[in-house]
This record gives structure tokens, C-alpha cells and sequence, in this order.
């Protein structure tokens, strides 16, 4: 059995894992599908301090991990498919049916881009419908896309779009944005985006890649339908926490929700929850590494009692 | 490898094996994460040919296997598309999506 198992990768899993390592505690992290977290899909990062000029996002994430592997930080790629917090002693299941048991489990998930659940959409995946205007924006080099989302990533990665797309169309449910007024301004002024309010996606249509959107006005209820070849979903995150359904209390957002303030405690006692999986205010890299520090802190005390 | 118009035919399209081919770019976060498991399958799969696009300098090839996301990855068996997928995703994952066609 292990002493502490962190599930997720991300700067709050590897923080956690560089300070539970300096402990002694030979943490394990189990990383799914996305390992090094979100900002494995972002360019620049300028807000983490001790950078002068910013740094890369996966190369942060690139050093994160060497520094906590240093230190004797194990790793393994995997995806939990149920978990088991019932006992003292904490199992994890895999989708390949093997086990993990372990004393103390920091939660370290994070959260995902929400999709719209619209037809289309998944259908293509990777052929037009995107999540990631800083991965692929590339390939849409003078052609139309669409931007789903009225918030402050709606908002960056329609700017950030103009770069490449000769025609940027914003679909916005309501008659404002959410975003800041920075944000709002800089995307005001750029000729390259058209803004169309009220309006919701109904539909994405396609051949093998994405052609158009269905659209419909939310007052009106008119439909239309416009031409595009890209359709980029900005309408948020959703913490990934399905996995602890009924067994760690949550918000009906899906947000963890914290047992006892200023700490990292869950109300199963030995599971501690870091980072954006447990923070539906701050969401910043630096406060996931700050809580990520203390859950391994938190982590450390449990055992010795 | 690193494939171009120039040597792409003679590696993918008219191998009798199976080849993986990642399209990738030095500006992709997800591309420069999924570099080393890249890597790594190559290394451990046997009779795996493993290839690498990069979209900067090789538009063309990314515009005739309709790449619009990258990392893409395209499994050829017999100069055929097999699979053709996107997204980063762990070793195991990625071994078994390739060994499935070996």
C-alpha cells in the first residue's frame, strides 16, 4: 500500500508531489490522458513568478515534473475509473481492472473545457470543432470561424484567432459579455471579428470536416445558418470530479468542496482536494501550486497522527 | 524520422507496414508532450515505422490528410489510412491503438 497517491498532473498534483517527495512519503501520480494539466494548451505564461520574459506552459510543466521526479516522485499513466474512500485503507480502480490501494489520496484533477452537447460536435472533433484556438488556429489561415462564449477565454481566443482567420464571428447567448472590460475592448476593436448576440449554436454541419453552424436567435427564436470552418467552444470549465460522486461533498457546479478552511481537508478524512478541482474563484497556476503545497503539508500531518 | 513531401510516399503511403505518423509543430503544447511518449512507443513497438510531420514547414501534407488539430496522429497499414485521431493521450493508450493493426 502506498503512503500518498496524487491523481492528476497538474501544478497543483506536481507541487504536492515536490513537497510530499522532500517528505519522504514517495508520492505516487497518476496522470490520465492530459498529463501536465491545462496549461499543457497554453502558450505563454506570464503571471508565474521568477520569469521575467514568461515562460512556455508545457515547458513549465515539463521542468515541474523533473524537479518532483528528483526528488523520487513516481509516476503512472492511467485512467480511475472508480474510486473507493470508504475505509481507511483508499482504492482507486483502473480502466484496466488493476488496483491501487492507498493511505492518503490528494485530489489534484482540475477541470476540463465544458462542450455544448450539440449535434456535430463531437462528430468533429479534431475536423473543424476545437477547444484550443492556441492549437489549432493554425490551420484555419484566412478562413471563418466561429467562437462560442461571452467570458474572458471566449474573448482571448477570438483576439488570438485574428491572427490567423480572415473572418472571426462571436456567438454570445445573451446581449453582453462576461468578460473583462479589457478584453472586451481589444475584441471590440478588431476588425476582423463580428459579434452576433443573442445567439446560440444549434447545429454543426459538415462533409468529413466542419462547413457551417445552424444558429438561432434566443429572443427571436429565428434560425439561420452561416458558413464556417472552424467552431470554437469558450464556455468554460467543469472541474473533474465525476469520478467522487457521493462519496466527497461538491457544489451542484461539481467544484470539491473544502471540510475545513485554510486547509485542503475533504470530510473523508486522508483524501485532500488542490487546485482548480476544489476553486471555482481564483483558477490561477499559482494558487493550484500554493494549494497543492498544502495538501502534501496536510497529507504529511495526517499520516504521522 | 522527420517526413517531408520529398520522402513521405516512399515511407507511408508505399510501405507494406505500418506506420504511425504524428503531425505535430514547435509552437504546440500538446505536441511537445506527447514528443517523448511518441518516442517511446517507437522504441518499444517492433515492426513500427514512426514518422513526424511537422505542419510549419509541411502544409501541404497537413491540408491532404485534413489535419485541423494538432497533435494528429494517422495510422497507414499498406499505404492505407487505418485510424486517424487527435489529441494528447498516455503511452498505453497509444500503444494500443497501433499494436491493434500489427
Amino acid at each position: 500500500m502506498r503512503d500518498v497517491v496524487i491523481l492528476g498532473s497538474g501544478p497543483a498534483g506536481l507541487t504536492a508531489a515536490i513537497y510530499a517527495a522532500r517528505a519522504d512519503m514517495k508520492p505516487l501520480v497518476v496522470h490520465g490522458p492530459q498529463p501536465g494539466g491545462q496549461l499543457t494548451i497554453t502558450t505563454e505564461v506570464d503571471n508565474w513568478p521568477g520569469f521575467e520574459n514568461g515562460i512556455m506552459g508545457p515547458e513549465l510543466m515539463e521542468e515541474m515534473k523533473k524537479q518532483a521526479a528528483r526528488f523520487g516522485t513516481e509516476y503512472k499513466e492511467g485512467w480511475v475509473e472508480k474510486v473507493d474512500l470508504s475505509a481507511e485503507k483508499k482504492t482507486l480502480t483502473f480502466s484496466d481492472g488493476s488496483t491501487l490501494d492507498t493511505k492518503a489520496l490528494i485530489v489534484t484533477t482540475g477541470a476540463s473545457a465544458m462542450w455544448l452537447g450539440i449535434p456535430g460536435e463531437q462528430e468533429f472533433q479534431g475536423k473543424g470543432v476545437s477547444a484550443c484556438a492556441t492549437c489549432d488556429g493554425f490551420f484555419f489561415r484566412d478562413k471563418k470561424v466561429v467562437v462560442v462564449g461571452g467570458g474572458d477565454t471566449a474573448l482571448e481566443e477570438a483576439t488570438f484567432l485574428t491572427k490567423f482567420a480572415g473572418e472571426v464571428v462571436m456567438l454570445v447567448r445573451r446581449d453582453e459579455f462576461r468578460g473583462s472590460k479589457a478584453m472586451q475592448a481589444k475584441a471590440r476593436a478588431n476588425d476582423k471579428i463580428t459579434i452576433m448576440w443573442n445567439t446560440s449554436a444549434k447545429e454543426i454541419v459538415g462533409d468529413g470536416k466542419v462547413t457551417g453552424v445552424k444558429l438561432v436567435n434566443n429572443q427571436t427564436k429565428e434560425e439561420s445558418e452561416i458558413e464556417a470552418d472552424g467552431f470554437f467552444v469558450a464556455i468554460g470549465h467543469k472541474p473533474n470530479t465525476d469520478l467522487f460522486k457521493g462519496q466527497l461533498d461538491m457544489l451542484d457546479s461539481g467544484y470539491l468542496t473544502i471540510a475545513e478552511p485554510f486547509t485542503t481537508k475533504t470530510k473523508v478524512p486522508g483524501v485532500f482536494a488542490a487546485g482548480d478541482v476544489a476553486d471555482h474563484v481564483y483558477r490561477q497556476a499559482v494558487t493550484a501550486a500554493g494549494t497543492g503545497c498544502m495538501a502534501a503539508l496536510d497529507a504529511e500531518r495526517w499520516l504521522e497522527e | 524520422m522527420d517526413l517531408s513531401k520529398e520522402n513521405f510516399d516512399q515511407t507511408v503511403t508505399e510501405s507494406d507496414g505500418v506506420v504511425l505518423v504524428d503531425f505535430w509543430a514547435p509552437w504546440c503544447g500538446p505536441c511537445k508532450m506527447m514528443a517523448p511518449v511518441v518516442d517511446e512507443v517507437d522504441g518499444e513497438v517492433e515492426k513500427l515505422t514512426v514518422g513526424k510531420v511537422n505542419v510549419d514547414d509541411n502544409q501541404e501534407l497537413a491540408m491532404q490528410y485534413n489535419v485541423l488539430s494538432i497533435p494528429t496522429f494517422v495510422i497507414f497499414k499498406g499505404g492505407q489510412v487505418v485510424d486517424q485521431f487527435s489529441g494528447s493521450m498516455g503511452k498505453e493508450a497509444l500503444k494500443e491503438r497501433v499494436t491493434k493493426h500489427l
